[in-house]
């Protein structure tokens, strides 16, 4: 760093010059401009399909831009592949890490930056730089664990630690916090700032307002493959960069009217499950939800929220031990031998938590999507055949009311981007109407105005007077979406609060597990 | 059953056992790298035709072994651009490297010897013969350790030598080299090689090229160490049985010995014992010649246990946003 001239420091670490992109007829990037000082974090924002990945991929050499130029350090470069990025300082954390599930962390940070032929030297100085960079910027890991065998806020920090070992200057993360609890999140910050005092130039891609105000320092805007605003982010607000977001005027909270809630339409009663390994995984939960009613189940990832509604859609995990009672509008539901169908036809509908595994087979077409589940149903059936027609006709109207796009019934799943998935997927269960609807993390990886939309049709539902269990770690949507919270702890529900009468700070405490006081115990029961 | 009894049934177990070593070895590099090859046994047999013919032609082995290598090695090629470069289907190109390969041997042997898709039989220079390892006759007196030494270590060909030195050799590569890191990489999760800034391309057809080299000299060997030339469908499914040795060995290389040597085992003692006399009852040369291919079902069962095999295997590689 000492041995660089003054004017190279001036230079912007990044700037980019009318680049532009094009696949087929879709034009991803059009003639975007970027600067992006040395030294600063820099929020990339823009709903999904803006074109933010596509640009970063051009700077990390996936992709060659079909016209424009990019600027390093103030010298211009042709990134023709990714080992061209990685010379020039760029290290990349995607979305979806890029590491060997079964190698040690030390072997998923050499490879492709190995000293030599043989591992021996490699993996000695990459054990002592590991050290370095640990006490350095708080990126304890083992150097031993195997990828598997780590939680994802430390498969993130692998990432980073791969492309601090290949010693870039300018770091870019897509979507770093998608997967992250809060506390990993808030730990991923701090490492962040660290890097950036230290003279790394980041660039953070991400679609949570929250996060650009929170650590940015500039922030720029993308819509539609064409970047729309540049600013400091001290000289900005989450509703106007929403609005250069989405390109029109958008409602950050959720506008409901107070709940009127009516009967109960789910009990549940001491319900205890051990999985098939033998870990005790709900310990003994209680809860009531009732007509009218948006129940939010808050709590950090893996503490029974998935098992709990694994067991209520009707589907637990093979092998499982279940105890304990679950009724419907009074009338008692099977433990043992459930399924999926039986729940569905009971009236409870269910939007999975992850939509691309279990709300969706991805091959198939966004129509034969829709119909899932329900395509038993017998205004589908047409003697011994299915009635493709009126089950397509059902479909194409669902997917025009929940504006799904692009409103096209006969593409496949997985070319929608993931809002428009979660749109089918929802679009799915809300519109058969349940008298119960199970919603797992509804709005994970889907961009604003999709969230917009979907929180809107949840609350409707509410209003229709049918009950809502929504189960999330965004704690933002809990509290904005919810009229009751109750938090996951351990298996067990730590409390219940009211959202008007608790704090960020209150909820966190109970994610935590730490214990109410006896007052507190006694209004939650 | 007495102890020189024991002995020679382990002599011809390790002799049988060395083509399916070297298959189990070739398709380990391509497996790991992430290309299923079904096409070991296409590759042997072609491998085994090329060697005899040109071994015979020559009347030099060393010559033959080449051709041999070079045989496989044109096949594996065509697996790797019909997989790697155009990103089609690895079963359906292994299979169709095996029916070329039956296929094309006979075809080929019968145009140019005219003996019925066989070979001319091979002698002297034109094969590989057994080595007699110093000491072997000298030590012999020795008890248990002389005999062991003299009838199943030594006297054998310098290809089994070579396919037992591959199998620590295979181990240092695959765990100590950055080759060996690369490659096992690129079978279990290629993007992590490619945005390391590695080439999938490149690692994939290196692997498949080893994989070429070994399924050749595993045919060379079938036609000029063991047999006396090439016989249409000499393989005999040992390509297959190679498959199943790695998916018991769990993709890695100790573990490859060992399970070739008992289906090797399986096979000297089916050849010993046609008709097993265990005195109640006869068990019949049909049953002891089906053995290795009822062990290998048996394991193909998953009765072994579970065997994860390289995440990305099978799969083309597309880079992706």
């Amino acid at each position: 760093m000492t041995a660089r001239s003054g004017a190279e420091n001036m230079a912007p670490a990044i700037e980019l010059r009318g680049i532009s992109k094009a696949f087929g007829p879709v034009q991803a990037n059009k003639g975007i401009d970027l600067l992006v000082p040395r030294g600063t974090i820099h929020g990339i924002i823009g709903e999904n399909g803006a074109g933010k990945s596509t640009l970063m991929s051009i700077l990390y050499g996936f992709y060659r831009p079909d016209s424009g130029e990019i600027l390093i350090g103030g010298k211009p470069i042709a990134i023709t592949d990714s080992l061209t990025a990685i010379r020039a300082g760029i290290g990349m954390v995607f979305q979806h890490f890029k590491l060997v599930q079964n190698f040690t962390v030390l072997e998923n940070i050499i490879l492709g930056a190995e000293d030599g032929p043989m591992l021996r030297t490699s993996l000695g100085r990459a054990r002592a730089e590991l050290k370095r960079l640990a006490e350095e910027y708080e990126l304890q890991v083992d150097p031993d664990a195997l990828i598997e065998e780590l939680s994802v806020g430390h498969q993130q920090r692998v990432e980073i630690l791969k492309a601090l070992y290949r010693q870039a200057d300018i770091l870019i993360l897509d979507e770093p916090t998608g997967v992250l609890t809060p506390a990993e999140a808030d730990h991923l910050f701090r490492i962040l700032r660290g890097l950036r005092d230290e003279g790394k130039t980041i660039i953070l891609i991400t679609h949570k307002l929250r996060e650009i105000m929170e650590i940015t320092d500039n922030v720029s805007v993308m819509r539609r493959g064409e970047m729309v605003a540049s600013v400091k982010t001290a000289e900005t607000n989450p509703t106007a960069l929403a609005e250069l977001m989405v390109g029109r005027k958008v409602l950050l909270r959720v506008d409901k009217a107070p709940a009127r809630p009516g009967a109960p339409v789910l009990e549940v009663r001491d319900l205890r499950m051990v999985d098939a390994d033998g870990v005790e995984r709900l310990r003994g939960i209680d809860l009531s939800i009732r007509a009218g009613e948006i129940v939010g189940i808050a709590g950090v990832a893996g503490n029974g929220q998935t098992q709990l509604l694994e067991i209520l859609g009707g589907y637990p995990e093979p092998g499982a031990k279940l105890a304990g009672e679950i009724t419907l509008k009074g009338q008692p539901l099977a433990l043992k031998g459930s399924d999926a169908r039986a729940r569905r036809r009971a009236g409870i509908g269910h939007v999975p938590e992850d939509r691309q595994v279990e709300g969706l087979i991805m091959d198939f077409t966004a129509w034969e999507n829709v119909a899932f589940g329900y395509h038993d149903a017998p205004e589908f059936q047409n003697g011994l055949m299915m009635d493709n027609a009126a089950i397509r006709a059902d479909a194409v109207g669902k997917i025009e009311r929940f504006d799904v796009r692009p409103p096209n019934p006969d593409l496949a799943s997985k070319n929608f981007s993931g809002g428009n998935q979660q749109k089918i997927v929802v679009a799915r269960e809300v519109e058969r109407n349940p008298d119960l609807l199970l919603i797992g993390q509804p709005t994970r990886g889907v961009d604003i105005g999709a969230i917009e939309f979907i929180h809107k049709r949840i609350v409707a539902l509410r209003d229709a007077g049918k009950a809502v269990l929504l189960v999330s770690v965004e704690l933002d949507e809990i509290m904005s979406l919810s009229d009751r919270i109750a938090v996951m702890f351990d298996g067990r529900i730590m409390g219940e609060r009211l959202p008007e009468q608790t704090t960020a700070g209150d909820l966190g405490c109970l994610m935590a597990g730490v214990a109410p006081s006896d007052q507190d115990a006694e209004a939650g029961a | 059953m007495d102890f020189a009894t024991i002995l020679q049934i382990v002599d011809s177990a390790v002799r049988l056992m060395t083509p399916l070593l070297l298959a189990c070895l070739a398709g380990l590099y391509s497996e790991r790298a992430g290309i299923f090859d079904i096409g070991l046994e296409g590759k042997m047999l072609m491998a085994a035709f090329t060697s005899a013919s040109v071994a015979y032609a020559t009347g030099t082995v060393w010559l033959g072994l080449l051709a041999g290598i070079g045989g496989a090695l044109a096949l594996s090629l065509v697996h790797g651009l019909a997989s790697i470069t155009f990103r089609g289907n690895q079963l359906i190109s292994g299979v169709a490297i095996n029916f070329l390969a039956a296929g094309l041997t006979v075809l080929l042997g019968q145009k140019i010897f005219g003996l019925g898709g066989r070979t001319p039989s091979l002698e002297g220079d034109a094969r590989f013969h057994a080595i007699t390892l110093p000491f072997a006759e000298n030590l012999r007196g020795v008890p248990v350790i002389g005999p062991i030494y003299a009838e199943v270590i030594s006297g054998h060909t310098v290809l089994v030598y070579l396919a037992f030195a591959l199998v620590p050799l295979t181990w240092w590569v695959l765990y100590r080299t950055r080759f060996g890191l690369r490659l096992r990489a690129v079978g279990e999760n290629p993007a992590s090689v490619d945005t390391a800034g590695v080439s999938v391309t490149r690692m994939r057809y290196a692997a498949v090229a080893i994989c070429g080299v070994l399924c050749g000299i595993a045919g060379a060997y079938l036609a000029t160490g063991i047999s006396a030339g090439f016989v249409k469908d000499m393989t005999a499914g040992r390509g297959y049985i190679a498959l199943a040795a790695l998916i018991f060995a769990k993709w890695r290389p100790w573990p490859a010995l060992f399970a070739t040597f008992l289906f090797g085992l399986m096979e000297a003692v089916s050849n010993r014992f046609p008709d097993l006399d265990l005195g109640f009852v006869t068990i019949p040369s049909m049953f002891m010649n089906a053995l290795p291919y009822i062990l290998t079902v048996i394991i193909l069962a998953g009765f072994v246990g579970r065997a994860i095999p390289p995440r990305a295997g099978g799969e083309p590689y597309v880079k992706e946003r």
